[in-house]
């Protein structure tokens, strides 16, 4: 319900799959004098953190959230008597859980980055039977209001559903005018344009997806309620937005994917040699460093074009192919207590310099949560380099609704049969790599991964120096 | 541009096409010496001679009848019927005969019969009705029901051009309290073109006849809620503007239909199933009908304002579609 002139400040929209976020701290207090788009208060999504900017200028009148505490995407966050506006005596803040209704007027356009549909990663390719549970709201449920608005908030007209569609927007998410609080075509067509849903043109999901027989659910559902106090020894840290997140996704992705891994060794002989090559040169005119994980994208990104599937995606009963091969890559945050997958567009039209300065580029990013919401979304295929630390084998998880991960590994000097001149077989001292595909099962037969691997490993073992 | 009122609309009309046309000619009951019922044809018959302006006896079988058979050989007679509700006598000659004569034989039957329709007046339940959608269900027959002076006298001039018989209800509670400018030279309006009567955003109103005018005050009272309403007074009832509704609706997504005509079967329900078929992906409400209850009209004048949908029960209906 709006205010009376108050302008309303909600938690913004920061990305496709996004549903809440938490708010890490306010700038401002009720009471303070506060312009337009200053920024008011610091929140944190399971993929950005950033800043809440102001949608007025006046004074803050009222905090409705707490510090720590995490909303459902579209939750009334504060108000803003706007100047000239005759505003009461602001109020003490109310105690979080009366966040309130979810509210899509006067969605703040953040400086972040696009806000994106909510829905179009959320809807599974597939009804996910296994997925357990998930609760139907997000975050704290808007309390009943006194005349009983909540009833027919389900009900859908069919000129809403039929924009919902057309946009990609999850009407659970949109707050509703209606009776009963039923989503108008109003209250649509306002959340649109308020920057509330917007269907990412990189996004794989988004264009014409097969209805689901289930409903789009919110993706975190909140996790449920442990025990209240720690036993003795124990103690208690609260989840992030981000380890929330990426726990769903992967509880999702093992629910949805028959993950498979397949392993092949790779003589990394002729890579190590370029690489001392090159690595003087990199530094020097370029400031960066060819790592052995450049090497193996662009071979990954080259094979990925004779492998449309391994690039693919099961959506719904069709298998999505695509022209392009979008990597993501797994950089854990400089904290070490998260990871996220930014994702470099268009891999296999870059060569081993730009391959080297985009993952330089993300990754630095990443670590230090500059990323934008469009840097981490429409990944066809994700690279994880658990190597460094000496592994030299994994089993790494999907990025749904990707049909493949690759792993690499550390470079082990290994004893490793070769033929000499002669024709005979010795044992050499070797670089070895091990590298390690999982694949969905349901799309990606073993036969194809092994065909796969296969060719990456004849594409770095032979690779030519001009690449 | 002079100012007139429905009436005198009708009139000037009918008598413009009569001085163009000479197998133009009027047939009805006390339409000659005595100048109509209502005075639409006062005077005729000092300027058109009793030839062309026929007192017919109490008979409105005989007048369409005769009507019939001067249409098939080349007239283009104009009957009145002195109140719609007596057309039912007609009903065999236009629905079997006039309506069907094209089809059948080929020969065009360019008849209008005019229909001084609706109550308002404690007229009771032989002198109030509006039989549109009797007709409109008939193929072969058109239905005019015309709001404004202007609309009466350019939809009567295209009905007495039209080569189909025209039924031509003309609202009586118009007739004097309604008053506008009017083009003087003879024109037409094409018969099947809804008007815009008023733009507006939120809910589309269709209507047509008096209503137009119950319809305008309510949505003026909307107004002041924030509530903006469209107006689209049909004009023709057959052939009906769908485009023109289609086209609102598409835009407001809430329908709500208006008529004097009792519910059950009136055009109303026409409108209404064409846009649940045509339009559902467009509608945010369920769509409405405002209309008069499945009854006789009556003499009482405060039973007759609780029958004929009055101003306030336009508003709530209005307000409903607006709050769902």
């Amino acid at each position: 319900m709006a205010t009376g002139t108050l302008v309303d400040v909600v938690m913004p929209q920061m990305g496709v799959s996004v549903s809440e976020g938490t708010i890490t701290k306010w700038l401002k207090q009720a009471g303070e004098a506060i312009s337009a788009d200053e920024p008011l208060l610091e929140i944190s999504t399971d993929k950005v953190d950033t800043e809440v900017p102001s949608p007025a200028t006046g004074v803050v009148q009222e905090l409705l959230a707490q510090e720590g505490e995490t909303v459902a995407v579209g939750t009334k966050l504060a108000t803003i008597a706007p100047e000239g506006a005759d505003a009461p005596t602001p109020d003490v803040p109310e105690p979080a859980t009366q966040a309130g209704a979810a509210e899509s007027e006067a969605v703040s356009s953040s400086d972040a980055g696009t806000p994106t549909a909510e829905t179009v990663e959320d809807v599974e390719p597939a009804a996910a039977p296994a997925e357990p549970a998930p609760k139907a709201e997000p975050a704290p449920a808007p309390a009943p209001s006194a005349d009983g608005q909540d009833n027919g908030k389900a009900f859908v007209s069919p000129v809403v559903g039929r924009i919902a569609s057309e946009h990609g927007v999850d009407v659970s998410q949109v707050s509703g005018t209606g009776r009963g609080g039923r989503v108008t075509k109003k209250d649509i067509l306002q959340f649109i344009e308020s920057g509330g849903a917007q269907a990412a043109p990189a996004q794989p999901a988004a264009p014409a997806q097969p209805a689901p027989a289930t409903p789009a659910q919110p993706a975190a559902a909140p996790a449920p309620a442990a025990a209240a106090e720690p036993a003795e020894g124990e103690s208690f840290e609260p989840m992030s937005a981000m380890r929330r997140g990426i726990a769903e996704h992967m509880r999702r992705s093992i629910d949805t994917s028959a993950h498979v891994t397949s392993a092949i060794e790779v003589d990394m002989s002729k890579i190590v040699g370029i690489r001392e090559q090159l690595k003087q040169e990199y530094k020097a005119s370029y400031g960066v460093n060819p790592t052995y994980l450049a090497f193996v994208a662009i071979a990954a990104a080259a094979t990925l074009k004779d492998y449309p599937w391994v690039n693919g995606e099961l959506r719904g009963d069709q298998i999505v192919t695509r022209a392009s091969v979008n990597l993501g890559f797994a950089v854990e945050l400089a904290d070490g207590k998260g990871l996220i997958v930014p994702v470099v567009r268009d891999a296999e039209t870059l060569n081993l310099l730009g391959m080297v300065k985009a993952i330089a580029d993300v990754a630095k990013r990443a670590r230090e949560k500059q990323l934008l919401p469009d840097d981490v979304v429409g990944g066809t295929f994700t690279i994880t380099n658990p190597g460094g630390y000496g592994t030299f084998h994994g089993t790494p998880v999907i990025s749904q609704p990707q049909a493949a991960i690759l792993g690499t590994y550390a470079v082990v000097k290994r004893p490793w049969v070769v033929q000499d001149e002669l024709g005979q077989d010795v044992i050499a001292i070797r670089p070895i790599m091990n590298l390690t595909l999982t694949y969905d099962h349901r799309l990606v037969d073993g036969a194809l991964a092994g065909r796969f691997l296969r060719d990456l490993r004849e594409r770095l073992e032979s690779w030519e120096e001009s690449a | 541009m002079a100012v007139m009122t429905y009436l005198q609309a009708i009139s000037d009309g009918l008598r413009v096409e009569m001085r163009r046309d000479k197998r133009v000619y009027v047939i009805g009951e006390d339409v000659g010496v005595y100048g109509g019922a209502f005075k639409v044809t006062q005077g005729f018959q000092d300027e058109f001679g009793p030839w062309r302006v026929i007192d017919a006896p109490l008979a409105e079988t005989a007048i369409v009848g005769s009507c019939t058979g001067a249409a098939i050989m080349g007239m283009r007679p104009v009957a009145e019927m002195q109140f719609a509700d007596f057309v039912s006598c007609a009903w065999d000659h236009l629905v079997t005969v006039a309506a069907k004569q094209r089809y059948r034989a080929g020969t065009p039957v360019p008849i209008v019969v005019r229909c001084p329709s609706g109550g308002g007046f404690s007229g009771g339940p032989f002198h109030s009705q509006n039989p549109e959608s009797s007709f409109a269900h008939i193929p072969g027959l058109k239905v005019v029901c015309p709001a404004t002076p202007a609309d009466a006298k350019g939809l009567l001039i295209s009905s007495i051009e039209d080569p189909n018989p025209v039924l031509y209800m003309e609202h009586k509670h118009l007739y004097r309290r309604i008053k506008d400018e009017v083009p003087e030279e003879r024109y037409t309006i094409p018969l099947g073109e809804a008007r815009m009567h008023r733009e507006g955003n939120d809910i589309t109103l269709v209507t047509w006849g008096a209503m137009v005018y119950t319809a305008d005050e309510a949505a003026t009272q909307l107004e002041a809620d924030g509530i903006s309403v469209e107006i689209l007074d049909l004009r023709t009832v057959m052939p009906w503007d769908k485009q023109a509704v289609l086209k609102s609706v598409e835009k407001t997504s809430k329908l709500l239909v208006l008529h004097e005509d009792t519910r059950t079967g009136g055009f109303g329900a026409e409108i209404v199933a064409t846009i649940t078929e045509e339009a559902f992906e467009s509608l945010d409400a369920p769509v409405k009908r405002v209309t008069a209850p499945d009854a006789p009209v009556p003499f009482s004048p405060p039973l007759e304002k609780a029958f004929i949908p009055q101003v306030e029960d336009v508003v709530a209906g209005l307000k409903d579609l607006a709050a769902y």
